[in-house]
């Protein structure tokens, strides 16, 4: 058997344990012997000249197109929200960390909506962080949602249980952004496709050069 | 050939993993009877029978993971998920609990019942037991075993072995753990959740994130640092004798470097955990296995294990398959 830590089992409650995390982050020696792997790369961000020329913007042009988009999403997808059960009367804040706006879903199933906002509103239940393109990956599927978390690609704050559920609707769904965003131009869908695509290589294209000038 | 055994917790997580190239696809129903009971996770009725049919048009088979242990006088749950999963055609389902066994091998005498991790049978006295008493076909070892003592245990029993391969690594007594009803007040023994996300808090502090368990503060990463589930067994503490990871670190296990040791041990099936997992670790996970075990049996060089980016904490283990700690 592994020797025990403890000097008695019984020390193994919260009365006598000092629970608190250490202060500092420090290396324990291995209980398990590993092998340390190479990291993830951290997913690319947009460059900030994006951010930059986006900022004295105003927000309301995209409103229209987000709300298009959501229920264009949601007409292809219908049983996207099935999975959210209660958590589908909440709102999500959703902040894309190399972008000067943040969204807001309110995934209702009557009335699913999708906004546009300088900052998040205080007091949000649920607060999800990351880079444009990690966002992305998580709803298209290329990216998986715990490893962006262990990377701290992604942060999480507020209520974890919608979290999850989000996570776990939008996976299930198979959405694919571009083609159901592309829906919306009805006969000119497949041009749409192919603008929308585009334009997303695009946006990968620049993030990836920052990641390699960064790098250098 | 040994079997490639994937999670799936979601329909399209099966699609993945069967068409990743799974041998068979563990799944549960969305209640308290499996031992993945998350939000928005896993089937309900209509979803495995047509998840099962799935599998079945690749060849590829569907377990039904029924391995909470029964609450006294809520029995009639896990009875329906029984009689529910044998009706979808599940090729086998997967169970912890002593009774729903015996009641599952008395009502479905022909049904193939795989013994749990959580049933903790870990010597070939009590695995003996299920095989005798209940025609158990095949048994999930715990993750607390080198690769010799399932050698020997495979040898001494009558039934099929399955091991772990990737994924979470639990080593707990698994089915006996109270570590997570000891704070939250559930489990995953009788509820289907270590750690429920209903108890679980992140805060940033400057960039350290702060995982916190009910009222118990699990961990602290510094900025850059990788992150863990906020589980008891992978938090750090401080005690009279020291500070750190006082029954595992953060890692993920991944048996790659050993699966010609495995399949010389006997083991019959290689199961990957993860069924609260994405649609992307399924497909990269499985793949990548796929690809290992492929060349395995044609005896040629193992394809790189590429896997990395998708354990806990960035690491991973051999675990107790090496153990070399005593």
């Amino acid at each position: 058997m592994r020797p025990s830590l403890f000097q008695n089992k019984d020390e193994l409650t919260p009365a006598t344990v000092n629970t608190e995390a250490m202060d500092a982050p420090f290396r324990s020696p291995r209980v398990l012997q590993g092998a340390d792997c190479a990291r993830m790369p951290p997913v690319p961000t947009l460059p900030r000249w994006i951010a930059r020329t986006l900022q004295p913007l105003p927000l309301a042009p995209l409103q229209l197109p987000l709300a298009l988009a959501l229920r264009s999403v949601v007409a292809r997808h219908p049983y996207i929200f099935e999975r959210l059960d209660v958590h589908a009367y909440k709102r999500f804040g959703l902040q894309p960390t190399d972008l000067p706006f943040g969204l807001v879903l309110a995934p209702h199933p009557k009335m699913p909506s999708l906004i546009a906002v300088r900052s998040l509103p205080a007091g949000l239940p649920i607060r999800i962080a990351g880079p444009l393109l990690g966002l992305i990956g998580l709803i298209d599927g290329s990216y998986d949602g715990d490893a962006l978390f262990f990377s701290r690609d992604l942060v999480v704050e507020g209520d974890v249980e919608a979290v999850l559920a989000l996570r776990n609707a939008i996976d299930d769904a198979g959405v694919d952004l571009v083609a159901d965003t592309a829906a919306l131009f009805g006969p000119l869908a497949p041009s749409g496709e192919r603008l929308l695509g585009g334009a997303l290589l695009q946006l990968k294209g620049a993030a990836l050069a920052t990641k390699r000038e960064e790098a250098r | 050939m040994m079997e490639l055994i994937c999670p799936a917790g979601t329909p399209a997580a099966l699609r993945t993993a069967v068409d990743a190239g799974a041998d068979a696809v563990y799944c549960g129903f969305a209640d308290a009877t499996n031992a993945r009971n998350f939000p928005g996770l896993n089937f309900n009725r209509r979803e495995m029978s047509e998840g099962i049919a799935y599998a079945h048009r690749s060849r590829a088979k569907v377990l039904v993971a029924i391995n909470t242990f029964p609450a006294a006088g809520a029995q009639e749950l896990w009875y329906s998920a029984v009689d529910d999963a044998v009706a979808a055609g599940a090729d086998a389902l997967i169970i912890a609990d002593v009774g729903l066994i015996d009641h599952a091998a008395r009502t479905h005498p022909r049904q193939r019942l795989h013994l749990s991790v959580q049933a903790a049978a870990s010597n070939p006295d009590a695995i003996g037991f299920y095989v005798r008493r209940f025609g158990i076909k095949r048994v999930v070892l715990p993750r607390v075993l080198t690769v010799s003592e399932i050698a020997a245990i495979t040898r001494a029993i009558e039934c099929e072995t399955e091991v772990f391969i990737f994924g979470g690594l639990c080593v707990m007594a698994e089915g006996r753990c109270s570590l997570s009803s000891h704070v939250t007040g559930q489990s995953p023994n009788m509820n289907g959740v270590c750690s429920p996300a209903s108890h679980v808090v992140y805060r940033e502090e400057a960039g350290t994130l702060v995982s916190r368990l009910g009222d118990f503060t699990i961990n602290r990463f510094a900025k850059g640092e990788p992150a863990a589930y906020p589980t008891l067994c992978k938090g750090r503490f401080k005690t009279s004798l020291g500070s750190g990871y006082l029954f595992e670190d953060p890692v993920s296990l991944d048996a790659a470097a050993i699966l010609p040791s495995l399949r010389a041990a006997g083991v019959a099936a290689l199961k990957i955990e993860g069924r609260q997992r994405s649609r992307a670790y399924i497909e990269g996970v499985v793949r990548g296995f796929r690809e290992q075990l492929d060349a395995l049996e044609a005896g040629e060089k193992p394809p790189a294990d590429r896997l990395a980016a998708l354990t806990e904490g960035q690491n991973s283990t051999l675990g107790a398959y090496r153990k070399n700690w005593r």
